[in-house]
């Protein structure tokens, strides 16, 4: 084996095996069981049982009319009360009603209402209310207009609107959904990725160097091969978490895909396109390899592992940046801000992959921003190289940016 | 199998660290590396191992030049000890010897051997944390020689040890030499480069005062030193013609004398002044001239 896969294999295993990945692993798994089975766990609090509200007609004409009320959506059951508006106020005190709700007719013979409840936190009952006591309002408005049920059923259908792109080369509208549930998800990837193993990268780089092994391993194989097999071996262990919660997730999906199939759907994972998905896999490959240079190479500059997170600081930043603009510039892919950010590098991994994939941009721009990012690349992999060469036999009290300098110096002739 | 190193300089800015250090390092051969703090020594070993630019001039090893393509055959031992410390000893040995070309198993054997021959056979499957200062330096000595280098180098490989582990550990790099090992080593004690080396290079701020053969540089030296044992005052004699240093002791007094011929004055001076019980001529010690070339520098 040569001495970049030992390396690489070396930093793989030895950080899948620490407790550390364990646990932050088991921790988003229990993070994800909870978010997809979310409303299974509220309503196993809540309890089978029945909401009941109870409802006064002050007017006593309506009572025929409450029957309309209609009986579908929303988990409550009303019933008509025939007892005092004080009596039902304490039988709701006392728990047998959730609430209780008088109705009256006002001066132009439209239902009005009050409702009465122990607290008015449960803004999920009241919306419930408050849109069947609208439908009973509008049955008896349009009958005092003498207007027909079915005539209501006409004016209150949805409008068609069907969306249709003239330009052929345009996203159909189901195209778009699909384009942006893919691109969502790779941009929230990339972010993520870059903080956790960024972070990785430049704590590991750090505790080789503080605890002085770091003399040892360059004097056996070059700086340059020791910094990139670090990032292909964090980059693997990467992916092997990615992997994991992929599996998870595609389990976790057959066995509920009458509930969220349907979201599922509206992301456009089904039939996805095929080239936005290279895209997304080129653009996170190079925007994790330029990330991940900054950190091993910022890495390479502390003394100590405690000060390493303070040093990438500033690239966490620049991803945290760039993860906004991706999200707002979800909404308007044409906007100016977002096309000039596509060309930078920094940026350029989440907001050009946004373009290409939301929009329909001349392929040279999309050459033109990856060359300009391959290009950094390069240049910060040759500088870095130099940085870690120099920074790890650089001991100091003090780390900043400003070591930097003093470490390509380090390198130098003279 | 030499290790050449010709006018080698090298400057960080403009403080110059090593100053046109000429050396030549023969096969079976320990060399000895001498110097104060901040001389140079680790600068130079770095400079060899490719870790620093040099400035200008040559290194080769057998005439050519030292590359991580050799990395197999150099071993090294930093001043600054350091190991993984969450890993078990057998997981770091292995890796690291890995990195310099061996394989796991072989690796592993050579470490079980060393283990046992260190006395220490239990610590394998140690984490490095859990073992004392003197105990890891032994497990990182077994990793600067467990690829059996051509070329090893030791930057301080005995400090911190109690003489037992000092011995121990003597013993495994005179064999190591006995092997065919050409072996570079610094050192603060002059004891230890006494007993080993046969070559030595004192460096002084970077630049070398002293270099050579251990017996050509003490008999060039000349001064020689004189104790005496007595019972008498013995002051009067620092103010002797060819009498370089005075000291006195709990018994007498250490002189150090410009050449031997100043002894003999001495021996008639303290006639008849009473009773001597020692008067012993002595070479000088490889300490002395330290003290004297580096230490006259630092007025």
């Amino acid at each position: 084996m040569n001495k970049f896969w030992l390396i690489t294999s070396h930093t793989y295993l030895t950080k899948l095996k620490t407790k550390v990945f364990l646990i932050s692993t088991i921790l988003i798994l229990v993070f994800m069981l909870v978010l997809v089975n979310f409303e299974s766990i509220i309503e196993s609090f809540e309890g089978d049982e029945e909401t009941k509200v109870a409802i006064i007609d002050e007017s006593g004409e309506l009572l025929d009319d409450l029957s309309l009320l209609p009986s579908t959506g929303g988990d409550s059951l009303i019933e008509p009360y025939s007892r005092t508006l004080e009596e039902g106020k304490s039988q709701v005190l006392q728990g047998e009603y959730e609430a209780l709700v008088t109705i009256n007719l006002n001066d132009e013979g439209l239902p009005e209402a009050t409702f009465y409840a122990k607290n008015i936190t449960d803004a999920e009952l009241q919306m419930e209310i408050q849109q069947k006591l609208q439908q009973l309002k509008i049955t008896i408005a349009t009958a005092q207009l003498g207007i027909d049920e079915a005539a209501m059923a006409e004016v209150f259908s949805p409008i068609a609107l069907d969306k249709i792109t003239i330009d052929d080369s345009g996203k159909s509208e189901e195209e778009m959904n699909q384009a942006r549930g893919i691109v969502y998800m790779m941009v929230t990837l990339l972010y993520i990725a870059v903080l956790m193993y960024g972070n990785l990268i430049a704590t590991d780089v750090a505790t080789e160097k503080s605890s002085r092994v770091m003399e040892i391993l360059v004097s056996s194989v070059s700086p340059i091969t020791h910094m990139f097999a670090k990032i292909v071996g964090i980059a693997l262990l990467g992916l092997t978490q990615i992997a994991i919660f992929a599996l998870i997730a595609i389990v976790m999906l057959q066995s509920k895909q009458d509930q969220i199939g349907g979201l599922i759907e509206s992301f456009g994972l089904h039939n996805a396109s095929f080239s936005i998905l290279l895209y997304g896999v080129l653009f996170f490959v190079l925007g994790y390899l330029l990330y991940a240079t900054l950190a091993a190479m910022l890495g390479s500059l502390v003394s100590r592992v405690e000060e390493a997170n303070q040093m990438i600081t500033p690239i966490m930043m620049l991803i945290v940046v760039a993860f906004f603009l991706a999200i707002f510039g979800m909404n308007v892919p044409e906007s100016q801000i977002v096309t000039i950010t596509s060309y930078i590098p920094f940026f350029a991994p989440m907001l050009m992959f946004i373009r290409v994939g939301l929009l329909e941009i001349p392929i040279w721009e999309v050459f033109l921003s990856v060359g300009i990012l391959v290009g950094t690349i390069i240049l910060f992999a040759v500088i870095g190289a130099k940085v870690y060469k120099g920074g790890v036999l650089m001991y100091g009290n003090s780390s900043s940016l400003k070591d930097i300098k003093k470490a390509m110096k380090l390198t130098k002739k003279e | 199998m030499t290790l050449l190193l010709k006018n080698v300089t090298k400057r960080f800015g403009k403080h110059t660290a090593v100053n046109n250090l000429t050396l030549e390092i023969p096969e079976n051969e320990m060399f000895g590396f001498l110097g104060g703090n901040g001389a140079g020594k680790t600068t130079t070993f770095r400079m060899i191992l490719g870790l620093l630019e040099r400035s200008s001039g040559d290194i080769s090893w057998n005439g050519e030049k030292i590359d991580y393509e050799k990395s197999s055959i150099i071993g090294y031992l930093p001043e600054e000890r350091g190991l993984y410390p969450k890993l078990k000893v057998k997981e770091q040995i292995v890796y690291l010897a890995r990195l310099r070309g061996m394989n796991k198993r072989e690796a592993a054997d050579e470490l079980q051997n060393w283990l046992e021959r260190f006395e220490v056979p239990e610590y394998i499957d140690k984490k490095v944390e859990e073992l004392s200062k003197g105990n890891q330096q032994k497990i990182q000595f077994i990793s600067a020689v467990i690829h059996k280098p051509r070329l090893l180098i030791l930057d301080e490989p005995f400090s911190g040890l109690d003489p037992i582990n000092v011995e121990m550990l003597k013993e495994a790099v005179v064999d190591l030499k006995n092997q065919g090992t050409s072996i570079v080593f610094s050192s603060h004690r002059m004891d230890h480069v006494e007993e080993l080396c046969e070559h030595v290079c004192i460096l002084q701020k970077g630049t070398p005062v002293v270099q050579g053969s251990l017996r050509e540089i003490k008999r060039s030296f000349g001064k020689k030193n004189l104790i005496i044992h007595a019972d008498i005052p013995l002051d009067f004699l620092r103010d002797l013609h060819g009498v370089v240093r005075y000291k006195q002791t709990m018994e007498g007094c250490l002189l150090q004398i410009t050449d031997e011929n100043v002894s003999q004055n001495i021996f008639s001076e303290l006639q008849g002044k009473g009773f001597v019980r020692k008067f012993e001529l002595e070479e000088p010690s490889l300490n002395d001239i330290f003290i004297e070339k580096v230490g006259a520098r630092y007025e």
